[in-house]
């Protein structure tokens, strides 16, 4: 046993690098393999875009499973919501969307992106009180009653915007490709990367800088312990549920202009996705997200330009691959 | 009471709605001629031992998994490549039978050693990525499966509806390969509904539940839980891909839509919860329920959402559209989860006042 003297500072945890070693290590990996330097970068330039976005939609998955031990199958729900919604502001401006102007698109973008936030943000208040808060602590009835939120949101949104396909076409000033030499960098993937490195850091920032992320680091660790320091730790776990809501529906919004189009079955498809990431980022870890979101995307970049029949088990293929490593995920936060 | 694996369904109510199911089945083309009748009971048939199956998992050791789909389809693919790839004969019929079965078994197998040593609720996730993967697969290997638009094949001679066994002077119908048919799935359903009773009710049925109340005690107890849900998971899996079985001969077609796509499973979970989890009873009930609605009550609603729309009433067209009627058995499924987690058969057998989920010993 070493002994500790009052004044000094507690010994750091011991970093943990491999992870985030591993998606670089895959990148570099992939140079020869691809050959051309300039499709690489554009590969990879991709799967950071794709990567960070799917990271904005599985970050408050995770952190609402960290904390509270919930498991929200209807998370896809919201993505597909703020997609929506980000079509009742982007419609009738079409004319400022299709203008050539970045601050006139900017203009219509960012409000349309925030109405969406607030609009999922909403609906994740209303879900937790409705379907989550009676089955708190049981996990089959979680499953079922999010499920059910899923099927019932779904629909609903087939209801009030019909079943078909709905485009969503990019910004003018947001289409095309940057081009440095002779690699193309589309400039939308550009943005989505900015936007999900800056929610990262926010996120990361939050966390770990602020009295609010001490509390919620925290009740991931031990809920009871911070109930009985005299928090409320049900008003922070409501809060931490709105804004996972609030940055799926973000996340929502960039997947539906990634894609250009909106479809109510968009939920179906990315919460497999989601869950897969949150699988192998390790439960509850947001750093184990955010790799997790950037392998998968690497895998299914790299994997659908070389072997485009494998891109199709790919996903789990790697999620497969992590848990033979490391059977909690990447970085295991929670004891559970 | 040998029959019934000794858990009779212990409710007058109950007994008498599940006799009138029975015999409404058995007795459907005389009572009700006509193509459509004949379909809905015949899908009621695979989906309750479907759900029945579905109901040794998430009812009895408190699994979800969101793969068993890909076991029913495995079964209706395994079926369908083999009498089409091999032509209409019986022997196809049993090659596509000994591939099909042992193929769910194993893959069960896999999935369950390596995802069920841990929390429910990743077995849960780790099974929705799965089974999403084999969809996605088996349409994207279209030289085998046909692709989206699936595979049609021919039955052999004998259950083809222009086969006249019996003809009609004898009782009022014809007798044919059809019919034959319909029977075949009839009897099938209800044999693995029976032995499913009888894996419920034996001692291993018992480990099962005990894991459900409490894994770590039955751990304690000395029992291997991961070899238990395992084996539970094999058991169903099996199970499902004897009912994709019976569903393909029946349906002479397998395809994603009709025995792999997940609102199949939403709608094996919508029928387990409303019929009543931890009673295979519930999956007959809940299974008949479904689909009666999803077949008749969508013409109600089409009828419904008419009138609302020359009423010139706003959204409720949209709402009571006969497409979403998903939306409100959604939240049916929302409701019985809350209000009665056991079930109609649970609200049967054991009144309104009991809050336990399955039968306490």
């Amino acid at each position: 046993m070493t002994d500790l003297a009052a004044n000094d500072p507690l010994p750091k945890p011991k970093r943990d690098l491999a992870p985030i070693l591993l998606p670089i290590a895959l990148a570099l990996l992939m140079i020869p393999l691809i050959g051309s330097t300039s499709s690489w970068l554009t590969l990879t330039v991709a799967s950071l875009a794709m990567g960070m976005m799917i990271f904005i939609m599985a970050s408050g998955l995770t952190l609402v499973f960290g904390l509270m031990d919930v498991l929200n199958f209807g998370h896809g729900a919201f993505i597909a919501v703020g997609a929506y919604v980000a079509t009742l502001v982007l419609a009738p401006f079409a004319a400022s969307i299709q203008a050539d102007s970045l601050w006139m698109n900017l203009a219509v973008l960012a409000p349309a992106a925030l109405l969406s936030m607030a609009v999922s943000g909403a609906l994740g208040l209303v879900v937790e009180r409705v379907l989550i808060l009676p089955v708190y602590g049981q996990h089959l009835k979680q499953i079922l009653m999010t499920t059910g939120g899923l099927i019932v949101a779904e629909q609903t949104l087939y209801a009030l915007w019909g079943p078909q396909i709905i485009p969503m076409p990019l910004p003018a000033s947001l289409r095309g490709s940057f081009i440095i030499g002779d690699v193309a960098i589309a400039k939308y993937r550009v943005l989505a990367m900015l936007i999900g490195l800056a929610i990262f850091i926010a996120i990361q920032l939050v966390l770990n800088r602020s009295k609010l992320g001490l509390l919620i680091r925290a009740g991931v660790e031990n809920r009871e312990m911070v109930e009985a320091l005299g928090y409320r730790i049900r008003r922070l776990f409501l809060g931490v549920f709105m804004t996972g809501s609030a940055l799926a529906g973000l996340g929502g919004v960039m997947w539906a202009l990634y894609r250009e189009q909106v479809h109510a079955s968009m939920s179906d498809d990315l919460t497999v996705l989601i869950f897969i990431v949150v699988i192998i980022g390790g439960l509850g870890s947001i750093g184990g997200c955010f790799i997790g979101a950037i392998l998968v995307a690497m895998v299914a970049n790299y994997g659908g330009f070389l072997v485009p029949k494998l891109a199709l088990v790919s996903n789990i293929l790697l999620m497969v691959a992590i848990l033979m490593w490391r059977p909690r995920g990447l970085y295991a936060v929670t004891s559970r | 009471m040998m029959i019934l694996s000794g858990d009779p369904p212990k409710s007058r109510v109950l007994t008498l709605v599940l006799v009138l199911i029975i015999l409404a089945l058995a007795a459907t083309p005389f009572l009700f001629p006509g193509a459509k009748a004949l379909n809905v009971a015949a899908k009621i048939c695979v989906f309750a031992a479907l759900v029945a199956s579905y109901d040794l998992l998430l009812g009895y050791t408190g699994t979800v998994s969101f793969a068993h789909t890909m076991f029913y389809g495995i079964g209706s693919y395994a079926i369908a490549i083999a009498l089409y790839g091999m032509g209409p004969n019986w022997a196809a019929v049993a090659t596509g039978i000994v591939t099909g079965l042992p193929l769910a078994a194993l893959l069960a197998l896999a999935i369950g050693l390596f995802s069920l040593r841990v929390a429910a609720i990743f077995f849960a996730m780790i099974t929705l990525a799965v089974a999403s993967a084999f969809q996605v697969l088996a349409s994207q290997l279209s030289w085998l499966t046909g692709g989206e638009d699936g595979r049609s094949f021919r039955l052999p001679e004998l259950l083809r509806p222009g086969t006249v066994l019996i003809p009609k002077d004898m009782f009022g119908v014809e007798i044919n390969g059809r019919i034959l048919t319909y029977y075949l799935v009839f009897a099938g359903s209800a044999l693995m509904i029976l032995a499913l009773l009888r894996v419920v009710n034996s001692p291993f049925g018992r480990v099962l539940q005990a894991i459900r109340e409490n894994r770590f005690r039955a751990e304690a107890l000395g029992f291997r839980t991961v070899f238990h849900l395992t084996y539970a998971n094999c058991i169903a899996a099996l199970v499902a891909a004897s009912a994709g079985i019976l569903n393909a001969l029946w349906l002479r077609y397998a395809g994603p839509d009709t025995s792999l796509s997940f609102s199949i499973m939403l709608d094996i979970l919508l029928m387990v919860v409303i019929g009543g989890m931890g009673t295979i009873y519930g999956a007959v009930i809940g299974a008949t329920i479904f689909i009666v609605a999803q077949n008749y009550l969508q013409s109600l609603m089409g009828v419904a959402s008419k009138a609302a729309d020359e009423a010139g009433l706003p959204l409720l067209p949209g709402l009571l559209h006969p497409d979403r009627w998903l939306l409100w058995l959604g939240l049916l499924f929302i409701a019985s989860v809350y209000f009665f987690p056991t079930g109609v058969v649970g609200r049967l057998r054991y009144g309104g006042g009991k809050k336990t989920a399955g039968p306490s010993h």
